[in-house]
Order: structure tokens, then sequence, then C-alpha cells
């Protein structure tokens, strides 16, 4: 199969007057119709970069320096402004991580979904009304007609979150880039927004990007995994075999700090309490450790991770991840 | 044991410009002993910070007590209010906003003392010191703005002040909602770590059921401004009894657990609006095992044992969709 979007060894940078320092360095994803890819990490790993590079609306200062994204045959990073706002909300289409700066504070939900629609596709504002009621009922908003006169701080954080995804579905995108879209959410409303995306990905083929820190959701929802690491995809496969066998440090130490609900007897055991931790955080830019990005916090780290840069190993086919010590053979070896 | 916090048929409602009125608490009652950690889980929409903003005072309920110790809260206003507000602490979910952005880190965790005029001038500075050691931050970080944490460092610090006035209560609103995993892994284990040796308590407001199970001694299901059941925390988690604490369960279980319990069970329907709420069960609308009966006569909270309490008609008589709940029942 064809992939839809393809990142190719994308390198950003940040020039800070001074000089110019890396945010992602070498990423690699690809995206296929009716599929989703999660892409995980840490708060600061460079997850929204990915995206906003790949929207073509990275902030000031930051820029592409390397490498290609292609969104069916076309290559993004050559196309001209107006063609990017052309595709944007039309064939590639995000949901921001923050709701309510990415809404418009003085504008009522109506006309912040009709908007998108009348941009891109040739509607009456009769029509938009329509569609705009219709995606208020898709991302089950109670009493969509009352909401759609509503502004922004009269919605409760969940209803923002679930009009900006209506927004981003309206006009059926090809590619939806979804930055944490269900964080804020509790979880029936995620579950449910979830289902949603799902049936959508099902009828459109659209393939999705999910961004997120939650091991849940990725579970829930992905069928490839890509795990960033300070400006690096450290790991990348299949969701069973990233989530069933995983073989970068980092990506083993995410999962034991996601908390697991305990049902029945499990419920009173003392053993399954206890919530394990990464110690210490993300490198800011322009600190990244020169070998392994993650040796500073690694248990399994050793002194060749902290001279050497890590080789891309496959540890099974579509399976590799940018560690010394992917397995426990390797180690001795 | 007398309970250091003691609520009762707490309401709070909300009149709206169109004439209509936000049931947003609709008599919630509970108590919470010191040292305990009391979680409140609910979908979005269901009342809980507006509970937690009544218990600080920060909106007022228009009917119910709230007790902390032997004061009524409910009562103070004013300087009583304000000299209270040390003993009661808040930690919100976002760290962004709730720090003023152009305090240094060191002001903002000793403002309150300065503010409430509490301990000698001088020992100010040294208790501050403790702070930061105490949420695992360098006593040098102090001179920095907030901008320059990172969102779980500013988290900490949000601790450090909730922490400085030794409060008796510390409400946490979703306080690592915002954050990501890791960073949200180690402030549960702070939280943790400062109640164990300080024997702090808590009142702990969450929609993640598995962050709640980490950190609380007992916990209530909300939904639509009602306490639908409660229970200490193990048995909660051992046996719910509430149609609605199963869906939020299955819909937190990971799909892993989920297809080896064989069963999904998720609500359905319309999520209900707290401006119209429905007369009798609150639930009945998105219950698969609503009746008649559920739809006319409003069931009350039942005790179960334990301080397991249990709002629905037919609790204890249904058999849980999940098997792991089915075999503890
Ligand atoms: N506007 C900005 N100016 C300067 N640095 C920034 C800006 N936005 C992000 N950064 C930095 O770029 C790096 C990558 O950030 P990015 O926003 O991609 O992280 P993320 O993985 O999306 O994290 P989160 O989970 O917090 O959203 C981080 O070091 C971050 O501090
Ligand atoms: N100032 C207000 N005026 C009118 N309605 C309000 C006000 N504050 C809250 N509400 C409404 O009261 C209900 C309860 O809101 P609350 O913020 O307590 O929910 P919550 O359980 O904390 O939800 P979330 O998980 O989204 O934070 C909601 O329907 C909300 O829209
Ligand atoms: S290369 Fe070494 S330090 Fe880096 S993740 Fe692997 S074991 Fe840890
Ligand atoms: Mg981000
Ligand atoms: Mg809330």
């Amino acid at each position: 199969m064809q992939p839809i979007l393809e990142i190719k060894n994308l390198q950003v940078g940040v020039d800070t007057g001074k000089s110019v320092q890396s945010v992602l360095d070498g990423v690699s994803l690809q995206l296929f119709p009716g599929k989703t890819l999660g892409v995980v990490g840490e708060s600061g790993c460079g997850k929204s970069m990915t995206a906003l590079a790949t929207m073509g609306l990275l902030p000031d200062r930051f820029s592409v320096t390397g490498g290609s994204i292609i969104l069916a045959g076309e290559d993004l990073l050559a196309a001209k402004p107006s063609r990017l706002r052309q595709l944007r909300g039309n064939a590639l289409s995000m949901i921001f991580q923050e709701p309510m700066t990415a809404l418009n504070p003085v504008l009522t939900v109506e006309r912040q979904i009709t908007e998108v629609i009348e941009l891109h596709q040739k509607k009456s504002s009769a029509e938009a009304r329509e569609i705009a009621l219709e995606m208020l009922r898709a991302v089950q908003i109670p009493g969509p007609e009352e909401r759609l006169i509503a502004y922004p701080h009269e919605l409760s954080g969940g209803m923002r979150q679930r009009v900006m995804i209506a927004i981003a579905l309206a006009c059926r995108p090809k590619v939806i880039i979804a930055d944490e879209p269900t964080t804020a959410l509790d979880v029936t409303v995620q579950a449910q927004i979830f289902r949603l995306l799902r049936d959508l990905q099902m009828q459109t083929e659209t393939a999705i990007m999910l961004i997120t820190h939650d091991l849940g959701a990725v579970a829930e929802m992905a069928d490839d995994v890509a795990v960033l690491y300070a400006g690096k995809c450290v790991e990348s496969g299949t969701v069973e075999a990233i989530l069933g066998a995983p073989a970068h440090p980092y990506t083993r130490g995410l999962m034991s700090c996601t908390p697991r609900l305990r049902l029945g007897a499990a419920a009173n055991d003392p053993q399954a309490e206890g919530l394990g931790e990464i110690p210490g955080m993300v490198p800011p830019l322009g600190r990244f450790p020169k070998a392994c990005r993650f040796a500073p916090r690694c248990a399994l780290a050793d002194a060749r991770c902290h001279a050497e840069q890590p080789p891309l190993v496959d540890t099974a086919p579509g399976h590799s991840a940018l560690c010394w010590k992917t397995s426990p053979e390797k180690a001795v070896a | 044991m007398k309970p250091l916090l003691d609520v009762k048929d707490l309401k709070v409602h909300f009149p709206l410009a169109s004439g209509q009125t936000v049931y947003a608490v609709d008599g919630v009652t509970f108590q919470v002993n010191e040292g305990d950690s009391f979680g409140i889980v609910g979908e979005s929409g269901s009342g809980k910070s507006t509970t937690a903003q009544a218990l600080m005072r920060l909106v007022d309920p228009i009917e119910g007590v709230i007790h902390l110790d032997t004061q009524d809260l409910t009562a103070l206003s004013g300087d009583p209010l304000r000299t209270m507000r040390h003993k009661m602490q808040m930690v919100f979910q976002d760290p962004y906003s709730s720090l003023n952005p152009r305090l240094r880190a060191g002001q903002a965790v000793r403002e309150p003392l300065d503010l409430m005029g509490l301990g000698p001038v001088r020992g100010r500075d040294t208790r501050v010191d403790e702070m930061f050691t105490q949420v695992g931050l360098h006593p040098d970080a102090k001179r920095l703005f907030p901008h320059q944490f990172s969102g779980g460092q500013r988290q900490r610090l949000c601790i450090a002040r909730a922490m400085v006035t030794e409060p008796r209560l510390i409400v946490c609103d979703e306080p690592v909602s915002a954050l990501d995993v890791a960073i949200q892994a180690q402030i549960l284990n702070l939280l943790k770590r400062l109640q164990k040796d300080k024997r702090l308590t808590y009142v702990f407001i969450s929609h993640d059921l598995a962050v709640v199970q980490h950190i609380c001694t007992h916990v209530a299901v909300m939904y639509l401004g009602e306490f639908v059941e409660q229970a200490p925390t193990g048995q909660l988690f051992a046996a719910a009894k509430h149609p609605y604490t199963w869906s939020l369960m299955a819909a937190a279980l990971s799909p892993h657990d989920r297809s080896r319990a064989g069963a999904r069970f998720t609500v359905t329907g319309e999520p209900p609006s707290p401006i119209d709420p429905p007369k009798a069960c609150r639930f009945a609308g998105r219950c698969p095992f609503a009746t008649d009966r559920c739809r006319t006569e409003k069931p009350t909270l039942r005790d179960f044992g334990l301080g397991h309490r249990v709002a629905c008609h037919y609790a204890g008589e249904l058999t849980p969709p999940l098997p792991e709940l089915a075999a503890t029942a």
C-alpha cells in the first residue's frame, strides 16, 4: 500500500539569533489511508513540531532544514503558501492541542464551523449551517441547536474540544493530524470520540496521525506507533509490537508510568499498586546529549551509551529501535 | 472519629441569562477523615470542579453546610473567611494560568505566608527553601519566573505554594490532567509521599479512574450533579454496583484487558444536560438496565456496608458486565 503522507528524514531547527538549534533530527513517518499512526512521547519531545511542520504552520524562527514531506505525491515543502492554505482544512486538517487558543473567542460556534465549510466548499450559508449542526451532533454535543449560538467561553473544556473536532471533520479531509485530541476529556467522551474518528475513518479512508502521551489512547486507536524522544524517533513498529514487546528503555519507561485500572481481586492486591517513574526530564532545545539522548535518564546506560550514537536496530520485521541495548543478548555482546 | 471535612446536601445552581438554571451540584453529601484522600470522578460537566470551588468558597452554594473541623464554612465571610483559607488550599489543573507570571518562583511560594501573616517574617525564606526541596525543586530555582519552568515543574511549584501554609486540606482539581504520563507519575508519587509523610488530607478530582484508584482512599462517582456511588477505593474497584460506574470502568480498561474480559460496556445516547436533568434516576436515559420504575421514581443512596453507598434501584441485583467484578460482587 502507498502511504498517503510520507515524512522522510525531517530536520527542523530554531534560529536563536546566535545559532540554529536542532528541534527534530531525522524523523521519518508514514501514514496509510484508513490507518492511524500513534505518535507518542513526553512533553517537549517534538510531537507538535512534527505536526506543525507538516501543516506548514511552524512558529516564528522555526524552519524545516532538511528532509521531505509528501502528501498524495505532492511535496508540501515545495508548495506555495496559497496552495498550503488550500490544502489545510480541506485535504489536511488538524485538531489542535489547546482548544481555547485555537478557537476564536469572539465568534459563535456556528460561525467557526461554517467559516471553514464556506471557505473550502461552495455551500450556501443555510447548507453550511446544516452541516455545522450535523457535525455537532456527530461529536455528541448535547442540545446542538442551542450550542450553535454559544461562544467558546460558555462551553466546558470537553465541549470546546468537541467543537474543534467538528471543525476538523467538517470538510472530510484525507489526513487528520490530531494533536492530543482527547487529553482534556473524560474516558466516556474519549471512547465516543475515538469511535467517531474510527467510523469516519472507515467511511472515508482518512489517515489519522494521533499525537498523544497516553498509551491507553494508542492501544485503543493506533495501527502503528512512533515513539519520539528529544527530537528523534527512538522506536517504531506496529501497535502490537510496541506495546507487547517494547524494545527501547524509554518506551518501557513510558509504559511503567501509566497507571492501570485494576478491577475485581486485583483491586486489593498491594503488589500491583506501585507506579513507575522515569527520573528527570526531557532536555530543552540546545541541550541534547551528544550520544544517546536518553542516556542521562536511562537505567541501562553504560559508558558506550554516553559516548556513541546508538544504532537503529531492527528488532523484528517492521519494528526498530534506536538503542545500544535493545535486547539482553546485545547487552552482553 | 469526627471527620475533618463534613459536607451535607451541598447544592450549587447557576442561573442562566435565558432564565433556565444549571443544576451543577445538586445535593452532595460526604465526609473525609484526616489523612484520607477522597476522590471524585465523573464525566465532563458532572459538577466536579463546581464542588471543589464550593468547598473553597470560590462559588456560593445555594444550600448545604460544609464543616471543616468544627467550623461552618458556609457561614463565613470577610476576614474569618480569609483566615480560614490558609487551612484549605487548592491545586488547579492548569499550572500555567494559576501562577502570577510576574512573581519569581520563590515569591510565589512565599506569598501566601505574607498575605496571611503566618509565622515569623525571618523564618519564611527558610520555609520556602524547605518547600522547594520537598516538592523536588532546587532552592536555586527560587529566582526564576514561572515561564522558565516546564509544566511539571510549574505544577510542583503550585503544590509547594498550596502546602506552604500547612493546610489541613488540599483540594486538587485535575492536578495531573494537563501533564504527560511521565511527569504525571512523578507528581502522583510526590502527592502520595507528601500525604504519607505529613498526614495530609486531599479532595482529589479527576476524570481518570486509574489515577484515582492509585491515589485515593475513598472514591465518589459523580453524575449530573449527584453522587451515584461512593465507597472505599478497594471496595469500589472490587465490587462496584452502579451501572454508570461500570460504564466508566469499561471505558477506562485498556483494550488488552477489555478483550481478555471479553466484554465491552460503554454508555450510549446523548450526554445529558444539567440544565434540565431527568427527574427520577438521572442515568435512566443511558442505562441499559433502566425500567419504568427508573424513569418515574428517584433512587436514593442505599448503604451496602463498609460505607459503600449506591443510588440505583437494582443495586446488588444486577450482574456486572465485567467478569472481574462479577467474581467479587
Ligand atoms: N514557540 C516556541 N518557542 C520556542 N521553543 C518552543 C516553542 N514551541 C515549542 N518549543 C520547544 O520545541 C521543543 C519541541 O516542542 P513540541 O511542542 O513539539 O513538544 P510536544 O512533544 O508537542 O510536547 P507537548 O506534549 O507538551 O505538547 C520543546 O523543547 C519545546 O520547548
Ligand atoms: N459560572 C457558570 N455559569 C453557568 N454554568 C456553569 C458555570 N460554571 C459551571 N457551569 C456548568 O455547570 C456544570 C458543571 O460544571 P463543572 O465545571 O463543575 O464540571 P466538571 O465536572 O468539573 O467538568 P470537567 O470535567 O469538564 O472539568 C456544567 O454544565 C457547566 O457548564
Ligand atoms: S542506548 Fe543506552 S542509554 Fe540509550 S536508551 Fe539504549 S540503553 Fe539507554
Ligand atoms: Mg504538543
Ligand atoms: Mg472540571
